[in-house]
């Protein structure tokens, strides 16, 4: 019988890069606390990302982490998942990594509906490369690389996971850990693909985020598995209304057809004359 | 096209090799007949190799089924083609260049479809007409391309009987159709006694090991799945698809996963994510994907994931001419990396060694907790093949890979080692979690902007490449001579079969066939190329790209050629035969 595990044992010693006041510090924390909750072990959870501020984060943890390439934290987790079903895999990163460069990822990570969770940090702002628009930065956002804004509708990241097929979404904040560790326990045990999108302030470039706090709304939706309803709400919604938006019933991905686990040799037999 | 002269005038000579292309309309069944007279010719014991061309529509354009049938292994297709047997003539005329002809050819047309066109009949080949149409209506069912097949079958002198095997093997599924095609059959071979020219082949030699039928796709495949692989990830492309369609069922059989990637910076993400949970991880590709996928490569060099690439490389660049074979790509697959990026290239020189040197990739990147990349083209993934089964590859050719035991005491993933190969802990070991980057990192894993650690693991990551034992693997080193001549990939059965042709002409020559391309084997070249004054460095590409290659890595001795000529036209032996005549008296 192994000891339980408190959240303090699935954080690392490493110390994050992080600004301090960053949002980040919160879904550590939370997700941390998540784990100790599911009383999951360290060694069968493995943590994704891409690259950006928040795609730091699995080094944070003491779990098996993987950091990748820009934009292809799902791909990565996609493929571990399905190599691997009996780990737990969490995908992180922010809303450049997932919704700009890694967006037909998000589109089809959704769609295949593979048992794991995605945790996006939005902060509407490219952090590490010090504060260029992201898909969902406001259009009339001032920076150098787009003087008075880009213009641009900034992208929906719920209403476009629930069309293409996400099985379980939520939105959470950062402020508040616990609020966020029972949104992640959720989305961890629902199965197939969970899709958390966290508001997570950047304090350096978008100061302005320190409000958030005071514009959420906690608990000012209950879930449902009717899509059209979701749908409704997502759209008419503020950005602000946390909890979980919708949670479905489709099956999680499983290749199909036959298998078995016979011995290479086997093949020979198709080439044989 | 080689004849063995009989004494005397009778009977007619008899050939070592001949080769047939069966060509018509989309729908006409060319195909089918040239699978089926592959598949006979293997029945009857001997080797055989079978390309396909069809015009650019998706479906139903212009189709060649390109057969040569011979006594001894044959690699690569010959000079000319001794018989075009064509269902009809629309638009056939666009094979002309793959569909060489000479003065001793034939050509089989039916009338009642028009002439051939003169890009044929303007090489002196003699045309011989039979109503193939009408001759089929005769058979209830009957078909005209199985009349080909009986005709040209009877025209080489297969027996009946390999015949027959072959066509019920290939309708097993449609019974009904059996009766009407052996029938179409028969009249074929019937049809064959009018022809004014016939090339008997001589008897095969008897079958030493037992003979396979397969693309090099599928043999890269199954190489693949022999090495360890479990787990594909894969977006299809000309001309891999094929080698990702046979991995999916495969893998269902022997416990593994093929999932259809979004685009290919999926695939190879999603294969690198395989790896690093322990499952020995495969893409599959050509030229315009690999272009995708060189950021990730450099993912896992940084991150030491093992992974293989297949690149069936095909003309380009960009779209290039998806449906031919080029070696264009040994430029991207040696430097495309960004950074010092050490990683394994390595190029299989027949179908049947797409096997063996897939497989060898697969054992190498666990054993090196490297990526490679396995350089096959269109030529060897299309093109289906009778072969003697592979020799299997030598148990130490590549470990297998290095894992971390539970609870290592003081565990680093990168530790930097004395072969350069440190422990990699598998997802669900316990007491030894790591974190696998691609920014540079310390020996934890932990990320480091430190210049000693960046030197440190360069150095890591380059020395356990270099200092690996590829053993013999790393090149084929044929014949002796102080000429020599190196090559790679798919221009190896041309040349070998060039130069069997230039010794019979008093010239010799060592032949390397590079099998390991990167990383570069200095000593070994060395004592391959020992007492040579000259060499002559063959490759399909518009710029020697080996060629450049070699220079840079090695120190060549003697006088230096470089011969290259681009796709879509790949050489053929008598280009090479010449070449290296002209060559070896310079």
């Amino acid at each position: 019988m192994t000891e339980a595990l408190t959240h303090t044992d699935f954080k690392s010693d490493i110390k994050p890069v992080w600004c301090p006041g960053c949002g980040d510090f919160g879904v550590v924390n939370a997700l941390t606390k998540a784990l100790a909750k599911m009383e999951l072990r360290p060694e069968n959870v493995a943590v994704v990302s891409g690259i950006g501020c928040s795609s730091r984060i699995p080094a944070y943890t003491s779990c098996y982490g993987f950091h990748g390439v820009h934009g292809r934290a799902l791909a990565a987790g996609t493929g571990l998942k399905i190599a691997r079903p009996d780990l737990t895999v969490i995908v992180t990163g922010g809303d450049g990594d997932g919704y700009s460069i890694g967006g037909n990822h998000f589109l089809h990570a959704c769609r295949r509906n593979v048992d794991m969770t995605y945790i996006v940090m939005d902060n509407r702002v490219y952090g590490m490369t010090k504060g260029q628009p992201s898909p969902t930065t406001e259009p009339d956002w001032d920076s150098k690389l787009s003087p008075d804004g880009t213009g641009l509708r900034e992208f929906h990241p719920m209403v476009i996971a629930l069309s293409s097929g996400a099985n379980f979404i939520a939105r959470a904040f950062t402020g508040d850990p616990n609020g966020l560790a029972d949104v992640i326990v959720q989305a961890v045990r629902h199965p197939g693909f969970s899709f958390v999108e966290v508001l997570s302030p950047c304090v350096t470039f978008r100061p302005e985020q320190r409000d958030w706090k005071k514009i959420v709304k906690p608990d000012a939706i209950k879930p449902t598995s009717d899509i059209a309803r979701a749908a409704r709400r997502m759209l008419r919604d503020t950005g602000f209304d946390l909890g979980v938006l919708y949670a479905g019933n489709r099956k999680p991905y499983a290749p199909r057809g036959e298998r078995a686990n016979r011995d290479a040799s086997v093949l020979e037999a198709r080439f044989t004359l | 096209m080689q004849q063995t002269e009989s004494p005397g005038a009778a009977p007619p000579p008899r050939h070592t090799s001949v080769s047939i292309a069966l060509a018509g309309s989309g729908g006409a069944g060319v195909m089918t007949a040239g699978n089926m007279l592959l598949e006979a010719a293997a029945h009857a014991g001997y080797y055989a190799l079978m390309t396909r061309s069809s015009g650019p529509q998706i479906r139903g354009g212009e189709a060649a089924a390109m057969i040569r049938i011979s006594c001894r292994p044959a690699e690569c297709m010959d000079d000319h083609f001794d018989v075009l047997a064509a269902v009809d003539w629309e638009n056939v005329h666009r094979f002309g260049a793959e569909i060489p002809l000479g003065p001793t050819s034939l050509i089989v047309g039916d009338p009642d479809q028009g002439e051939p066109h003169e890009v044929f009949t303007r090489t002196g080949a003699a045309l011989a007409q039979v109503a193939l149409k009408k001759m089929a209506k005769g058979i209830p069912d009957g078909r005209p391309n199985m009349l080909l097949l009986g005709l040209v079958a009877a025209l080489v002198g297969l027996p009946d009987e390999a015949v027959t095997r072959a066509v019920e093997k290939s309708l097993a599924k449609r019974p009904a159709a059996l009766v009407p095609s052996l029938a179409a059959v028969a009249a074929g071979r019937e049809a064959a006694r009018t022809m004014p020219r016939a090339f008997p082949l001589q008897p095969p030699p008897p079958a030493a090991t037992q003979r396979w039928l397969l693309t090099g796709n599928e043999a890269a495949g199954y190489g693949a799945i022999k090495g360890g692989v479990r787990f594909v990830a894969a977006y299809p492309i000309t001309p891999a698809t094929e080698l990702l369609e046979w991995m999916s069922p495969a893998l269902a059989e022997v416990g593994g996963t093929l999932v259809q990637a979004e685009d290919e910076l999926a695939s190879i993400n999603m294969a690198i994510g395989g790896s690093y949970g322990g499952v020995p991880a495969l893409t599959a590709t050509s030229g315009p994907g690999l272009a995708l996928m060189v950021e990730s490569l450099g993912l896992a060099v940084a991150s030491e994931t093992p992974i293989v690439v297949v690149d069936v490389m095909r003309v380009g660049p960009s779209t290039g001419i998806p449906t031919k074979s080029e070696q264009g790509d040994l430029n991207i697959a040696l430097y495309g990396l960004h950074g010092d990026a050490p990683h394994l290239v390595l190029a299989p020189n027949s179908v049947a060694d797409c096997l063996r040197t897939t497989q060898w990739a697969v054992r190498l990147a666990e054993s090196l907790q490297s990526p490679a990349i396995v350089l096959s083209d269109q030529f060897f993934g299309q093109t289906r093949a009778v072969i003697d089964r592979p020799a299997e590859l030598a148990a130490d050719a590549g470990a297998g890979r290095v894992v971390a035991e539970p609870n290592a005491a003081g565990y680093k993933r990168y530790a930097v080692t004395t072969n350069g190969v440190s422990p990699m802990a598998i997802p669900g070991t316990a007491g030894v979690t790591y974190t696998a980057d691609g920014l540079e990192h310390g020996e934890r894993g932990t990320p480091s902007s430190q210049g000693t650690d960046h030197l440190a693991q360069l150095d890591k990551r380059r020395r356990k490449l270099e200092l690996a034992d590829y053993g013999t693997l790393w090149a084929d080193v044929e014949g002796d001579g102080d000429l020599a001549i190196i090559t790679f990939g798919s221009c190896t059965g041309i040349v070998r079969e060039g130069l069997a042709r230039a010794h019979a002409d008093g010239v010799k020559a060592r032949l390397v066939s590079m099998r390991l391309l990167a990383p570069a084997q200095p000593a070994r070249l060395a004592a391959a190329l020992e007492g040579v004054r000259k060499i002559i460095v063959i490759e399909q590409n518009h710029t020697g790209q080996l060629f450049r290659h070699l220079r840079a890595e090695y120190d060549l001795p003697g006088k230096l050629t470089s011969l290259h000529r681009p796709g879509a036209m790949q050489f053929n032996p008598g280009d090479i035969h010449r070449h290296l005549i002209e060559w070896s008296r310079t």
